[in-house]
């Protein structure tokens, strides 16, 4: 059986976003499946991250 | 409007329950995808059948209840799990008064408040009063490192987001008394400690080192009481206390191992094998990220481009054959020939930016400059409703140039730039104005002052915008090629990554044997043979008919950019040419070779890797040993090395075991200044507390001391529960000895790849780009990087991998616009360009007789040194003019000139 070219990435995510940019990158087609309204995870909660305090958003 | 008109209060979820919304609602203003939606749960049409209002306010028609569930059954080649972490479930946070006093919050709220786009704009207070606080006290390791509610794992993060708690909340106020309880200061990551280091200097945030059993309320605020190590006890009192609470398995993740068919470990998280972390008891099905174990976003990141790599791998000979290629309208070059026509959009980017600068007096003011056709005022013009509304405004008005007055251009202009593309404009012709940083922020102070500076900065922009060109945008072949510099775990893995994925590889290894540091391990933290997991990978290396690998050889040259790599390969005697399209940096690291602690005096003063190799040759060495004694951070973390060697810790945990194991009536101490033995590897460390290994915690300015004996080995340490020194004959000293850069100066010339002060290589961003250097086409992994554990490196590797093989795959590299051009004719040849390119993007070659510089436009970056050097102004850069810079100028200076 011929593989399929695409993908699912579980979870939209820092992880899984990241995940489905280089998928799609290196030539598949990706679902991403979210539990909820949008995507970005715990990441988009976050005012700043450490250790450069750069905006996380 | 439906968020306005609805009826139904729900809780935010997104806020952390801090706040009120309504049933239809959007999380927050920046949201992908960015419609509102319905909490249907609420939602009283959804459930009572009644309402409706939402649906008859909306003016656009987009709220329909006839929608159902549906359905979807998709096929696909692989599936990647990343579903993240679940939260540590209150009943646990009950202990420390959580749900009982309004002002102890967890971490996660305390996010929420600090945010500017947060319940509170950014201002802390007390959820009882409304109140600021003036103690706050974080609690770290709650619902981790805690059998008592099953999680006995360390959580790996909550150290570093609680430093970095305490330093915005004692920059939001700084007469904030901030504490932070901790057990061991975790911050390992690479970088970290520097980071933790300048929190406490510079925010003066107190480190306690103990662990606060509960929270009591007195009077209004809240009394904790905790006992140090040398076993006094102490009590405070705080206005508010911040539970560092830690990162638990999805809450559905048994649901989801017994749907994708894969096993769990006891933790409940994805079970995964030190030598292949992101792939799942069930073949196509791959993890990354928290579910796969506790960890911070650089490595969540690295993971997730890993597992990219292997599905990659899996599914190579699929590649391109399902996914479709987005057009562009053709450029109207007649349009952008006209006269400049200029819009010019002024956004508030929420609070951010309109919070401190007067936006719509900005977005009037650039009314009155010439060429200006259009101006307004978006709320985020980042979001993708606007960026649409951008986009038809553009049309609709014939604009042929655009100014954007926000934020930085090194984040967003590519995202406005394909707004300029899609409707058929040269990207070439957006120029931003950066009044969020540059205004809003820097002046947060003096709106008025702001607000002004934010005018010229737009009057500035115009100008330059009236002067702007369409630039092309060329692309260049890749040769399908990779070389892999190091032929350790991490080389190796990425060279098996890619030449499964379909490209041909070369590995370059300095030694006459492939293996690096994986041929002196002995066994894994998970308890492998080392040996095996080597010979393994070494053997699928050799037999893979993509991969050449020469050993005994240095790389002497690289000439070329991303896509065109021409390397000189040293075999000894003789030098090859190889022509490859990406090159990887995997050359590792080398153990520490300790001076001090009488290392070298005796051969029963070992590191821990000989001591791995030792026992790997018998146990007979341990017959007569009685007392063993570990000594932690040897040459790392100020010795020698300033940095965290983040292995020692489990390393040392891991061998204790093994002794223990080998010999069960030694006695074994472990002295160190924190146990790091971060995520699962808690559970070795409790292992080893429980079979009697003796931990000893000692601070730099009282060092155990290791004295050479005419008979024996003595180890003097202070014991702080006892308050005295103690001397322990030793049998055996092992070293912990920490992990040192390769000789990586030679190679870094060559690539001009930069080093980080410790001497490993920088990555080009810590969280966006972990795996990526300064260098476009040179990619980074292993210990050659920074210390990390053999998972670690595996998963960097394949990470390092799949971003290889994007342009491998691809075939074709574009070309960024902007790069610096020669002009031939004003060109001396003096070499100074060359000489200062941090990008090695310019070279003199021969024209004729005389010597001239030469762009190498698929390497540069457009940065403009070369062309701010030349002492003939022969270089000029697309995009950045000198007319144009010139216009700016003097737009700047012509309103001084008027007040003057």
């Amino acid at each position: 059986m011929a593989k399929s070219g695409a993908i699912m990435v579980l979870g939209g995510g820092v992880a899984g976003v990241q995940a489905a940019l280089d998928l799609a990158d290196l030539g598949y087609y990706v679902y991403i499946v979210e539990k909820k309204a949008s995507i970005g995870g715990v990441m988009a909660q976050l005012d700043k991250t450490f250790p450069t305090n750069d905006c996380a958003l | 409007m439906c968020t306005m008109y609805c009826p139904r209060p729900v809780v935010d979820a997104y806020n952390e329950r801090l706040e009120i919304t309504r049933a239809p609602h959007i999380d927050y203003a920046q949201a992908i995808p960015s419609s509102y939606y319905i909490d249907a749960k609420a939602c009283l049409r959804v459930n009572f059948e009644t309402c409706n209002l939402c649906a008859q306010t909306c003016t656009a028609g987009a709220i329909d209840f006839s929608q159902k569930p549906k359905n979807l059954e998709l096929e696909v080649g692989a599936v990647v799990l990343t579903p993240g972490f679940g939260r540590v479930d209150s009943s646990v946070l009950e202990k420390f008064g959580y749900g009982k006093y309004p002002d102890v919050l967890t971490a996660f709220e305390f996010e929420r408040l600090t945010c500017a786009s947060g319940p509170t704009e950014g201002h802390i207070v007390r959820p009882s009063d409304n109140r600021p606080p003036r103690k706050i006290a974080f609690l770290q390791c709650i619902g981790s490192r805690d059998e008592t509610c099953g999680n006995g794992y360390c959580s790996s993060v909550c150290c570093m987001y609680a430093i970095k708690e305490a330093s915005v909340a004692k920059e939001h106020e700084p007469d904030l008394d901030v504490s932070i309880f901790f057990m061991d200061v975790r911050t390992q990551g690479k970088g970290f400690d520097d980071a933790r280091k300048r929190a406490q200097e510079k925010y003066g945030i107190n480190v306690i080192r103990a662990r606060v059993p509960r929270v009591d309320q007195v009077d209004g605020r809240l009394a904790l009481t905790w006992t140090t190590d040398d076993g006094k006890h102490h009590s405070g009192i705080f206005d508010m206390v911040v539970l560092s609470v830690g990162l638990e398995s999805p809450e559905d993740a048994e649901a989801l191992s017994k749907i994708a068919d894969i096993k769990l470990n006891n933790y409940n998280f994805c079970s995964t094998r030190v030598d292949s972390p992101l792939s799942t008891s069930r073949d196509g099905v791959f993890v990354a990220g928290a579910f796969q174990g506790p960890k911070d976003i650089p490595e969540s990141v690295t993971q997730a481009s890993g597992v990219a790599a292997i599905a990659s791998e899996l599914l190579a000979e699929a590649r391109n054959s399902q996914t479709v290629s987005i057009t562009y309208p053709e450029e109207n070059k007649a349009l952008e020939e006209q006269e400049p026509r200029i819009g010019i959009f002024v956004c508030h980017c929420g609070v951010n930016i309109a919070g401190v600068v007067d936006v719509k007096a900005v977005r009037d003011y650039a009314a009155s400059l010439p060429g200006v056709v259009l101006y307004e005022d978006p709320l985020y013009s980042c979001s993708q409703d606007a960026l649409k509304g951008i986009a038809e405004k553009i049309r609709d008005n014939n604009l042929n140039r655009v100014v954007i007055a926000a934020c930085s251009p090194r984040t967003h202009e590519p995202l406005f730039q394909e707004t300029l593309r899609s409707v058929g404009l040269n990207p070439a012709l957006v120029e931003m104005a950066n009044i969020r940083d540059q205004c809003a922020w820097v002046h947060a102070q003096e709106p008025e002052a702001a607000t002004e500076k934010a005018k010229d900065l737009v009057r500035m922009a115009a100008a330059k915008a009236r002067l702007l060109t369409p630039l092309e945008q060329p692309t260049v072949d890749v040769t399908p090629g990779a070389l892999v510099l190091g032929g350790g775990a991490a080389g190796m893995s990425a060279a098996l990554s890619i030449a499964d994925q379909g490209y041909s590889v070369t590995i370059v290894e300095k030694s006459r044997h492939l293996g690096g540091n994986l041929r002196r391990l002995q066994w894994t933290t998970d308890g492998q043979d080392a040996r095996k997991v080597m010979e393994d990978m070494i053997s699928s290396v050799e037999s893979h008919p993509g991969i050449e690998v020469l050993t005994g050889s240095t790389v002497e040259a690289i000439s070329g950019y991303v896509g065109n790599f021409t390397s000189t390969v040293s075999q000894g005697k003789k030098n090859r040419l190889i022509n490859h399209g990406v090159t990887v940096i995997a050359t590792g690291a080398r153990e520490y070779k300790p001076r001090s602690y009488a290392y070298g005096e005796s051969t029963r003063i070992v590191t821990q890797l000989e001591l791995e190799e030792k026992l790997a040759r018998g146990k007979s060495f341990l017959k007569n040993a009685r007392n063993i004694v570990m000594i932690q951070c040897v040459g790392s973390r100020g010795d020698d090395m300033s940095h965290c060697s983040r292995l020692c810790c489990t390393q040392a945990v891991k061998n204790a075991l093994k002794l223990k194991e080998l010999k069960p009536d030694c006695r074994i101490y472990i002295l160190y200044r924190d146990m790091r033995t971060y995520g699962f590897h808690e559970d070795a460390y409790r292992e080893a507390r429980e079979k009697g290994v003796i931990f000893l915690r000692y601070s730099t300015d009282k060092k155990p001391q290791v004295i050479k004996q005419a008979r024996g080995i003595k180890v003097r340490a202070f014991d702080r529960l006892l308050g005295e020194e103690i001397e322990i004959p030793a049998n055996l000293v092992v070293l912990s000895a920490g992990i040192a850069p390769g000789d990586n100066q030679e190679l870094s010339k060559i690539l001009k790849a930069p080093l980080t002060p410790e001497g490993f290589f920088l990555e080009a961003h810590a969280k966006l780009r972990p795996v990526e250097i300064a260098v476009d086409g040179v990619y980074l992994c292993g210990l050659a990087h920074g210390p990390k554990s053999l998972e670690e490196s595996v998963a960097q590797a394949k990470a390092a991998a799949a971003k290889a093989t994007i342009p491998l795959a691809k075939g074709k590299v574009a070309v960024a616009p902007i790069v610096s051009h020669v002009d031939q004719d004003a060109c001396i040849g003096c070499g100074i360009c060359e000489s200062l390119c941090p990008f090695n993007a310019i070279r003199l070659s021969k024209v004729g007789k005389r010597k001239k510089a030469q762009t190498i436009t698929a390497s540069c970056k457009g940065c403009g040194i070369c062309a701010s050097h030349c002492p003939t102004i022969a270089i000029s850069m697309g995009g950045f003019t000198d007319q144009a810079i010139m216009a700016q100028i003097h737009a700047f200076s012509g309103r001084q000139c008027d007040e003057g």
